[in-house]
């Protein structure tokens, strides 16, 4: 027995020291890489899926252009939602502020600013307006001690309904033309689209795991009376978690109005539910306190993926939320295994 | 290894892996009907994880429990407690939004045909009540709403409901105060009588005393010595089989505070309208300041007021002459304030992140340029302050929910110890803490008060604030009754002015 114990001891020694040195740059990519290896096999899995079944029409440059290109929207989402939700939120109303935001920026009135003066009118005016309501999101979370889930459901309504009203139930053509030029154009034979996706994944995981801002967001996810103990203020720190989802859903509206180059106050539909799926299978927390950007870009990826293969195979839409729903469960189950194991 | 006869519990080889950690490496020790065996150790020892793995909440890896004489492995909490063994944890295991009544049967409803029968439950809730010495707690109360101490009262009600042989009490008294652990004290006698065994820990050497027969001592996992007797066994002997050191002086030196130090903390006329009014306070720099008191007699709400952390219906509060925005946590610790909260585990930590984020969460703009966080520096720093605490086991990338209690307030210790503040509040600093710690901690506190830092403490141990602090402070009922210099007053004195008015 003295010596399994002395080699346990020694091994109980070692672990910290072993840990620390990962602290480089081996570290920085190992451990995330390390939680993502799931993510990674499935996803690997459905494109394995996706030749077998579709060959050649799934394994082409521009098939999988295209997978970027609808993962690129709802990308930019769940990267503001994984923020929301680490903090310990949650916001069902992304959706909605994407068809609003939508609607907005593509009225006459807008369009026609944006003529005479630059495209980049549209842009702004739908950060603007998924800015301003994730701030009430934020304001009526914080400061008026209203629900998460309640606030953001009532915004969901509210939303929809006023996307309604400005665009009178009406598809809104976009004719400005160098906002279409732009959005439509490639970087290198990366469309725009996906490039946007990329740095906003890039900017977010720096923003989540490299500033104070990040740290902030796992203390008030974490434990948010001790975090108000510790002296952040955790009121203004949710105003700014909600806000900075409205103004990724103002992007995603962007991006959304270039790729259909509408507006609508349909776009946006059962987004939060993607949103929050992604994050979830990527292996950020819904109780808060833990979340990984990766993780969502993995999650939303996978998606996408599954999407494209059924629709390649020509399988209804009903199929594929069926499949959804069971990679959601899967997913859950397998992180409740890997957590226990690793003793969290 | 065969158990003595009269032996109702024994225990041989006990281990107990968890991740990365060995937390039970060999434990021996056995339970006689009717004695009062103490366990003793030093934070991380395993005392909890040893409790645990007998009162069935973990399973051991190896060795050999006999209940008994029989060999036995109980699969969960309630089996075990229908055996007869029951346990109080340390943490507190009671579900806030059930009554008092329901959370005593919680597991072992008493129903027929499956029903419950809500009225008996209730009149046997209200008689192990009495029998613990508080008619006051109503059988129907929400368990949430009742002070700490009152719900440790209905853990053990809870852990007697199943006429338990062996009560096993894991640091019962760290939450109670002195007159509560009187009567916590003639719960057990009256239990011994009766022939029930009970294991008790405790981190104060003068309760074991008091109330203990035999000692077994634990370090690293181990037992190192067992069957002490806890009255005639030396308190220097006790302390160097726990810490393998020799400690002769728990209290540091006070040195005078010069009258002429600057008035760091001024507190004027505080109060929250509700729990306590008329709070005049000032510490100068260099200076101790305790505050003693029964447990709810508003010192934690009046360090929750000075803080900002509750709102104060009147008076002031100013650090270096400028006045303090009410109800600010922010503007305090902008000011150069820190606190250490009473509830280490809702208040204090984030138990999910590692020990270096619990550590630096307080002080992140002094590890970041333009919001960017230099992760290094915040491990490093962290680092060497665990090491000057000992917190163990070592390694700041632990989580903290793995490290034992009395560890985890270190941690929320080094929290304060880096952010170098102008002011202290410190609510039960040693709460749960070992002696070795604590002596560190008490040397820590001293040192950062002659390095200029005003403190503030509250504790329920009196000889705590007698030791530590310069001046002292009674609270009684939301009310200063006596301001004064350490060493002018004793231990019964303060008792006495804690308590008038309220042992009649
Ligand atoms: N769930 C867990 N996961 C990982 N490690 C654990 C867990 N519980 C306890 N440990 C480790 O086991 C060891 C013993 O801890 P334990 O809580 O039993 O100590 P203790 O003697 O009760 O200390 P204290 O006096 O501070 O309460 C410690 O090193 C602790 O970090
Ligand atoms: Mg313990």
């Amino acid at each position: 027995m003295s010596e399994d114990t002395a080699a346990v001891a020694a091994q109980q020694q070692r672990a910290p020291v072993a840990k620390d040195s990962g602290s480089g740059l081996s570290g920085l990519l190992g451990s995330p890489a390390g939680r993502n290896t799931g993510l990674v096999v499935a996803l690997v899995l459905l494109c394995v899926g996706g030749v077998v079944t579709a060959g050649d029409r799934f394994a082409d440059v521009d098939n999988l252009l295209t997978i970027l290109r609808l993962a690129a929207v709802i990308g930019v989402v769940s990267v503001g939602m994984t923020f929301v939700i680490t903090g310990g939120g949650i916001d069902l109303s992304v959706g909605a502020i994407v068809a609003l935001a939508s609607v907005w920026a593509t009225t006459l009135a807008t369009q026609g600013i944006a003529n005479d003066t630059h495209w980049i009118v549209i842009v702004f005016t739908a950060l603007l307006v998924g800015g301003a309501c994730g701030l009430v999101n934020g304001v009526l979370i914080a400061y008026g001690r209203v629900v998460a889930f309640i606030a953001t459901l009532a915004s969901l309504a509210a939303a929809r309904g006023l996307a309604e009203i400005i665009s009178n139930r009406k598809t809104q053509i976009v004719n400005v033309p160098g906002f279409a030029a732009f959005f439509d154009a490639s970087v290198l034979g990366v469309p725009v689209l996906v490039v946007i996706f990329a740095v906003v994944a890039a900017v977010g995981w720096v923003l989540l795991n490299r500033t104070t801002f990040g740290r902030r967001t796992f203390a008030v996810g974490g434990n948010p009376e001790a975090a108000r103990l510790a002296g952040i203020d955790v009121r203004r720190h949710t105003v700014w978690l909600y806000t900075l989802l409205g103004l990724c859903c103002g992007l995603a509206a962007v991006m959304l109005i270039a790729r259909t180059t509408t507006g609508s106050a349909t776009h946006g539909g059962l987004y939060e539910l993607d949103a929050i799926a992604a994050v979830v299978i990527g292996g950020t927390l819904l109780t808060g306190g833990r979340g990984t950007i990766a993780g969502t870009v993995f999650g939303v990826l996978i998606f996408t993926t599954l999407s494209n293969v059924f629709t390649l195979n020509n399988l209804s839409i009903s199929a594929q939320a069926v499949a959804k729903g069971a990679i959601i469960v899967v997913a859950v189950l397998l992180q409740q295994r890997l957590a226990r194991r690793s003793g969290a | 290894m065969t158990a003595p006869a009269a032996a109702l519990l024994s225990v041989s080889g006990l281990v107990k892996r968890f991740p990365g950690v060995l937390a039970l490496q060999g434990v021996d020790f056995d339970v006689r009907a009717g004695e009062v065996h103490c366990l003793l150790g030093q934070n991380g020892a395993g005392k909890s994880t040893l409790i645990k793995v007998l009162s069935g909440a973990h399973r051991p890896d190896e060795g050999e429990i006999r209940w008994r004489g029989e060999v036995v492995s109980f699969g969960n909490p309630t089996a075990a407690m229908r055996s007869g063994v029951a346990a109080i944890y340390q943490e507190l295991d009671l579900v806030a939004g059930l009554s008092v009544a329901d959370n005593v049967f919680l597991g072992h409803e008493l129903s027929t045909a499956g029903f419950s029968r809500r009225a008996e439950a209730r009149r046997r809730t209200r008689a192990l009540l009495d029998r613990l010495g508080h008619p006051d707690i109503s059988p129907d109360r929400d368990v949430g709403r009742l002070s700490v101490a009152h719900q440790q009262v209905v853990s053990m009600a809870r852990a007697l409901s199943l006429d338990g042989q062996l009560l096993i009490m894991d640091e019962p008294s760290a939450v109670l105060d002195p007159d509560e652990v009187r009567v916590l004290f003639g719960v057990i006698r009256e239990l011994t009588a009766q022939g029930v065994a009970v294991v008790y820990i405790s981190h104060r050497l003068a309760e074991i005393r008091e109330i203990g027969d035999r000692v077994t001592v634990l370090k690293d996992g181990r037992t190192v010595a067992t069957g002490l007797p806890a009255r005639e066994v030396k308190t220097s002997e006790l302390i160097a089989l726990m810490t393998g050191r020799v400690l002769d002086n728990v209290f540091p030196d006070r040195k005078p505070v010069d009258p002429a130090a600057p008035e760091v903390l001024v507190v004027r006329g505080l109060a929250d309208g509700d729990r306590f009014r008329g709070v005049d306070l000032t510490v100068r720099a260099g200076e101790v300041v305790g505050l003693a008191g029964l447990v709810g007699s508003g010192r934690s709400e009046i360090l929750e007021t000075i803080y900002g952390a509750r709102k104060a219906a009147e008076g002031t509060v100013a650090v270096d002459g400028r006045p303090l925005r009410r109800g600010s946590v922010g503007a305090a610790v902008r000011a150069g304030m820190g606190l250490c909260p009473e509830e280490r585990k809702s208040q204090g930590l984030l138990l999910d992140q590692a020990v270096y984020r619990n550590i630096t969460v307080s002080s992140l703009s002094s590890f970041a340029r333009f919001g960017f966080l230099d992760d290094r520096a915040e491990r490093a720093r962290s680092a060497r302050l665990t090491e000057s605490l000992d917190v163990r086991p070592a390694g700041v990338e632990r989580v903290v929910r793995g490290l034992s209690g009395g560890n985890q307030q270190k941690v929320v210790l080094a929290r304060w110890l880096l952010r170098e503040c102008r002011v202290l509040l410190l609510d039960e600093p040693t709460r749960g803490v070992d002696v070795g710690a604590r002596s560190e901690i008490y040397e820590l506190v001293r040192a950062l008060a002659d390095s200029g830092v005003a403190v503030v403490v509250v504790s329920s141990d009196v000889e705590e604030v007698l030791g530590l602090a310069d001046r002292v402070l009674v609270v009684r009922e939301g009310r200063v009754v006596h301001d004064g210099p350490a060493d002018e007053i004793d231990e019964s004195r303060v008792l006495d002015l804690v308590m008038e008015g309220h042992a009649a």
